[in-house]
């Protein structure tokens, strides 16, 4: 810490950390008022993988995303205008309030989808990064995926036509110790890292709570990505601080958990990196930021039902 | 005389598309190296070489879903998925992901593929490799689906996919890739949702598609025989239909019967069966009749098959009952 660099990134990390922690907060009382169709998947305890992934990346690169994608979306560069208002359902949003939560999506900034059906998108990132291979594009694509979508069948044959066909995607395993209600650990048997090594394919761990180390590991895989090396793995162990659903009353998961992951808040280990005229003024910006697209989505006219069926078919 | 191949006009359109467009790419099972199952793709990889035409694992969950992701991304992808019973392994990417992103994404993006597979009996291929599954998919809004009967059908339909924007399965029936018919003057790009008549009539009117319509038309040259003239609908497109056209056919003889291989509950006969009754009620002199296969699956002996299937037999007793 000390070059210039190094601050201009703390601070862009810590602002998008905590843009996403104040943007999914924000979402939980929106739930609350009954302004939100449907459920949310929050990934409060989680941002920092986000933050980090996405500050190696460029707008040409592609994502695909979860049914947990908010963060993904917010650091991919989709504008919190376009966020909230999503959200919402409302015409102005970014899918024009057709997609909702687990389906945020914007395409021109690659940002390719959250996704409601768990493992999905990880093909979609496959096809992503072999449209880039042929038509020469410098750009890599990401799938993100959780610790559970290890036990989907898809994750396999994903693994190996990425290694078979060297295409240039990264895997981004948020393993939170969580599939849905239940541990992973029973759910899965096997470890990521040998996964990865049956299909020779390299495999990096990461704290995924430490945003500067998912920062720099990233930027370094994503680099051997972009050179040509195939795909990669990059593991970030990370916390599901809250349920799996926002209002999930969390039967079952012993409060020590909880209390050890909040020990590990991504959030304050950003703001460490700060001195604290630098983060207060981040968040004030961000604060002020979230109230003003809150305020935005609102306002902001819900879809008429005349076009509703408009955009089944392009013609 | 020179003739064109149902298989070899596949080849012909996959050929022709992608020396038009380069975005365009084929992957799938076998098509590279060995042409493909039915010959369909052959000599294309030597044409276009090998990062647009890729053999792949077997792995359909997988390929269609990178299917969805490189339409995304700028390219054009068909893909080869040999028997259209294999597509259960890969529904999540149809039904789920390209059928529904251009909708849920706020038309951000169309998802511009091609699913070439085939289906369908007579060759004692048994209950997984002989399945008629078209409905299934025009039942998810944001697919569309076309069958294609003869060779020029299949070019020309096959080329509309590959230009259209959006996810199109393109279902061959593995009895046809062999039959040939003389080489067109021209073949046209057919566009998608229109029917053709292939047989003017003024007694009933007969919809079918696929390899159904060969049954059809034994059973109409027998009616017109006893001077019943049957007027044939290729529908050509199942999703979207031609609704007009069928409308139009049955206020010319107003009876109707729907026939195809595929089961008959829950069909595509009772789809355009249900409108018409609606819409063309006051046409109808008789009730709508489907003629399908029987509520059970493919049969592999060939004295099961062959009464399975739909065949100028049944389709003559409905005409019968439809004519009473
Ligand atoms: C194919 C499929 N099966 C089941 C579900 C229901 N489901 C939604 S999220 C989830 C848990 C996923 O766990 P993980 O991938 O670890 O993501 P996390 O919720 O921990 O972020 C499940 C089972 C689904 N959406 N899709
Ligand atoms: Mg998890």
């Amino acid at each position: 810490m000390g070059k210039t660099s190094d601050i201009a990134r703390a601070r862009r990390l810590y602002r998008t950390v905590l843009t996403i922690r104040r943007a999914e907060e924000a979402l939980a009382v929106l739930l609350a008022e009954g302004l939100i169709p449907g459920f949310i998947h929050l990934s409060i305890g989680q941002e920092a993988v986000a933050a980090g992934v996405m500050d190696a990346l460029t707008p040409v690169d592609t994502v695909t995303s979860t049914h947990r994608g908010h963060g993904h979306a917010i650091a991919k560069g989709m504008g919190l205008d376009a966020f909230f208002a999503e959200l919402l359902g409302r015409d102005s949003g970014a899918c024009r309030g057709r997609g909702g939560s687990m389906h945020v999506a914007d395409i021109s900034r690659g940002m390719l989808g959250a996704n409601g059906i768990v493992a999905a998108g990880m093909p979609i990132a496959l096809g992503s990064a072999l449209a880039h291979q042929i038509l020469g594009r410098d750009a890599v694509a990401v799938a993100i995926f959780g610790d559970g979508a290890m036990a989907e069948g898809l994750l396999h044959e994903c693994l190996n036509l990425a290694r078979l066909w060297n295409l240039p995607v990264l895997f981004v395993c948020e393993n939170n110790g969580w599939g849905e209600f239940l541990p992973t650990d029973r759910q899965i048997v096997f470890s990521l890292d040998k996964l990865a090594a049956a299909h020779g394919i390299a495999h990096v761990a990461v704290d995924g709570n430490d945003v500067a180390a998912v920062a720099s590991k990233a930027a370094e895989v994503v680099a051997g990505v972009r050179k040509g090396g195939g795909p990669a793995i990059l593991e970030c162990h990370t916390t599901r601080v809250g349920g799996h659903y926002e209002g999930d009353p969390q039967r079952g998961r012993d409060p020590a958990d909880r209390a050890a992951n909040a020990a590990r808040d991504p959030l304050i280990r950003a703001r460490a990196a700060l001195t604290e005229p630098d983060a207060a003024k981040i968040e004030a910006e961000v604060t002020a930021e979230i109230a003003a697209a809150v305020a935005f989505a609102r306002a902001a006219p819900p879809p008429k039902w005349e076009d509703a069926a408009a955009s089944v078919y392009t013609i | 005389m020179t003739e064109l191949r149902y298989n070899h006009a596949v080849n012909r359109a996959m050929a022709d598309a992608m020396a038009a467009d380069p975005t365009v790419v084929l992957f799938g099972e076998d098509v590279a190296g060995a042409g493909g199952v039915y010959g369909a793709t052959r000599g294309l990889r030597d044409k276009f070489g090998a990062d647009r035409v890729r053999d792949t694992p077997i792995s359909e969950a997988a390929i269609v879903g990178m299917a969805v992701g490189a339409a995304l991304s700028g390219l054009k992808p068909i893909v080869e998925i040999s028997f259209i019973d294999f597509m259960t392994f890969a529904m999540d990417a149809v039904v789920n992901q390209a059928a529904k992103m251009r909708t849920m994404f706020g038309a951000q993006c169309s998802v511009p593929m091609v699913l070439r597979t085939q289906h369908g009996g007579g060759a004692g291929s048994g209950p997984q490799h002989s399945q008629c599954l078209e409905a299934w998919f025009a039942h998810v809004p944001g697919l569309k689906v076309v069958c294609p009967a003869d060779p020029a059908s299949a070019y020309g339909l096959l080329r509309a996919a590959i230009v259209d924007p959006d996810p199109v399965i393109v279902i061959e029936h593995k009895a046809l890739y062999a039959t040939r018919v003389p080489e067109p003057d021209s073949l046209p790009i057919l566009p998608i949702g229109k029917a053709a008549v292939l047989r003017p009539g003024r007694d009933l009117t007969i919809v079918s598609y696929g390899a159904a319509l060969r049954a059809v038309s034994d059973a109409a040259a027998t009616l017109a025989k006893e001077g019943i003239e049957t007027e044939i609908l290729d529908l050509r497109s199942i999703q979207p239909w031609d609704e007009a056209a069928v409308l139009a056919s049955l206020a010319r003889t107003h009876r109707l019967m729907i026939v195809h291989e595929a089961v008959e509950a829950f069909g595509v006969g009772a789809e355009i069966a249900a409108r018409m009754a609606d819409i063309g009620f006051d046409e109808l002199d008789a009730p709508i009749l489907r003629v399908g296969a029987p509520f059970m699956p493919s049969p592999v002996a060939k004295a099961l098959e062959r009464r399975y299937m739909p065949n100028a037999d049944n389709i003559l007793a409905a005409a019968r009952r439809l004519l009473a």
